[in-house]
């Protein structure tokens, strides 16, 4: 579904990424992971048309979208979160959701309808009319799925959705994800929680300094000497 | 009932001529209704959209100015400015945006600001087109009376109203203020972010620029200082909307009345006079301080503050 070839960015003569290929199946979590500033968010950014790539292409349903606009992108059925929530706070969280839900119909009515149904799904239904700048943070991260998700995605990519959660917030989100996966979305996604990754992803993918060392499942990863040396032993509660 | 308030205005001051006031009374109500239209369109790209405009008198002037050298210059009837004004300040307002709205916030706003000083300078100099300095008078006046030009400002505004209502309320609203709240987070969910800021530039510079034709019909005579001041237009736009309420549908409206009524009250101050734009500057402070959101926008706050007191 989505292939990234031979991808590099560099920041003046910093390579924040260099030379990374793989490529997400259909239906599929890939779990992206690596220590901080191993190149992950800019991944994202790059995928998701926010920074044109230095070199390499990426390809998407067989659409070449690397140097395409961000909105482009996701009309063709990317969306992403954002590590840091960036929910448009002086909205409600509905209408927050039925702005994404706009970009595939024109319809107020039916605008609304798409987000009511993707509140219950998220589970924030009952904050529906809270502005979204007064909502917790675990329900933010949500906002972010939901909103995501209103833009009637075929792929989603989440960018450390778990982070700062409590343990129940947790569960609940990791249900949401298995019910986004039952619903054939595939999806890419950051996070260090090693818990979560091995609870959801089918594969994995580990970055180290802008490069990719590692590629498996869960438990060749878990096993893997190049990771957990490149993790220096934090992997270690996980 | 709250939906039948816009219906309820609008018959109150359609009502207002049968009173008789006096031919300064009209003058100032016209003023009024004009300034909430220019508020309104300002609203829309500054308070909905979040791309705050210091140079609102470029659209207004290029308004006024369209009517005057098509009556100048082909002798038609300046009210063919209005129709006429659509399409040059549409026009003009998508060159600009396609120019400007590459730049964000502050950067956006100062080259409003330079745009509204650049076309008044223009206007002064372009003498073969403008007369420049000795600017354009309107011979025949459509009508004596003022209630007609009244009405016609008074049947544009709740056109304005409406047009902006509707747009609020509709997926170009919404992703409006998706743009003024988080224009990266805008963009990724699929939202064009600068095809949609041009819509509400154009939208927004299009009805000024119909208030600026009907001004000219209305007092008879610009010139580049009237039309194109950058304090008495473009600053008085921005005031009309922060004192009234940002991004409410009825704070142009409050904000026109107040700021009408307190220039004309200060000017009629012997002295003082003078010093109007200082007390502006004032008011501004004192809104900022004590009302960030307008008298709408903080109408509870206000309501609270009163129960106090009569308690």
């Amino acid at each position: 579904m989505l292939e990234v070839k031979n991808i590099s960015m560099f920041f003046g003569g910093l390579a924040a990424i260099s030379k990374v290929s793989f490529s997400v199946n259909k239906g599929e979590i890939l779990a992206l992971i690596g220590p901080n500033g191993a190149g992950k968010t800019t991944l994202f950014n790059v995928v998701n048309g926010f920074y044109q790539p230095s070199n390499g292409d990426i390809f998407f349903k067989g659409t070449k979208i690397s140097n395409m606009k961000t909105h482009r992108i996701c009309k063709l059925g990317i969306a992403r979160t954002f590590q840091v929530v960036r929910p448009l706070r002086r909205m409600t969280v509905l209408d927050n959701v039925i702005a994404s839900a706009f970009l595939r119909t024109p319809n107020k009515t039916r605008a609304e309808e798409i987000a009511l149904d993707i509140l219950a799904f998220s589970g924030l239904y009952e904050d529906r009319q809270t502005l979204s700048k007064a909502l917790p943070l675990g329900k933010r991260k949500r906002l972010e799925i939901a909103r995501a998700l209103a833009t009637q995605p075929d792929m989603l990519l989440l960018d450390e959705s778990f982070a700062g959660l409590n343990p129940s917030e947790l569960n609940e989100s990791v249900d949401i994800i298995h019910k986004i996966k039952a619903k054939g979305i595939t999806m890419m996604v950051i996070e260090h929680h090693m818990r979560v990754i091995m609870a959801i992803s089918d594969r994995i993918v580990v970055l180290n300094y802008g490069q990719k060392i590692a590629e498996g499942t869960p438990l060749e990863i878990g096993r893997n000497p190049i990771v957990i040396e490149a993790y220096l032993g934090e992997a270690a509660d996980a | 009932m709250k939906m039948f308030r816009p219906f309820i205005a609008l018959a109150l001051l359609a009502l207002v001529p049968l009173l008789g006031l006096s031919s300064y009374m009209m003058h100032i109500f016209i003023l009024v209704i004009m300034w909430s239209v220019i508020g309104m369109s300002w609203n829309l790209l500054g308070g909905y959209c979040g791309q705050v405009s210091f140079g609102h008198a470029a659209f207004f002037g290029m308004g006024a100015y369209t009517a005057g050298i098509f009556y100048l210059k082909l002798g038609v009837s300046a009210w063919w400015g209005l129709p006429l004004s659509i399409a040059t300040v549409g026009i003009f307002s998508l060159v600009f945006g396609f120019i400007v709205l590459r730049l964000r916030g502050p950067y956006f706003t100062l080259a409003t600001l330079a745009i509204g000083e650049v076309l008044r300078v223009t206007a002064e100099n372009l003498q073969g087109l403008t007369q420049g300095n000795l600017g354009i008078m309107i011979e025949e006046r459509t009508w004596i009376t003022k209630i007609w030009y009244y009405y016609v400002i008074l049947l544009m505004a709740a056109c304005t109203f409406f047009l902006i209502k509707k747009v609020i309320g509709s997926k170009l609203g919404y992703y409006f203020v998706a743009i003024r709240e988080d224009q990266d987070a805008a963009e990724s969910l699929g939202i064009n972010t600068t095809f949609y800021k041009t819509v509400a530039l154009c939208l927004s510079g299009v009805l000024t620029g119909l208030a600026g034709a009907f001004y000219i019909n209305y007092m008879g005579y610009i010139d580049p200082q009237v039309v194109f001041p950058l304090y008495d237009i473009s600053i008085v736009t921005v005031m009309v909307v922060m004192v009234g309420g940002v991004a409410t549908f009825w704070g142009p409206f409050v904000g026109a009345v107040i700021m009408v009524v307190f220039s004309e009250l200060i000017r009629s101050i012997p002295l003082l006079g003078e010093a109007h734009q200082t007390f502006f500057g004032v008011l501004l402070i004192f809104i900022i301080i004590f009302l960030p959101n307008g008298i709408v926008g903080d109408i509870k706050k206000l309501k609270r503050l009163a129960g106090i007191r009569s308690a």
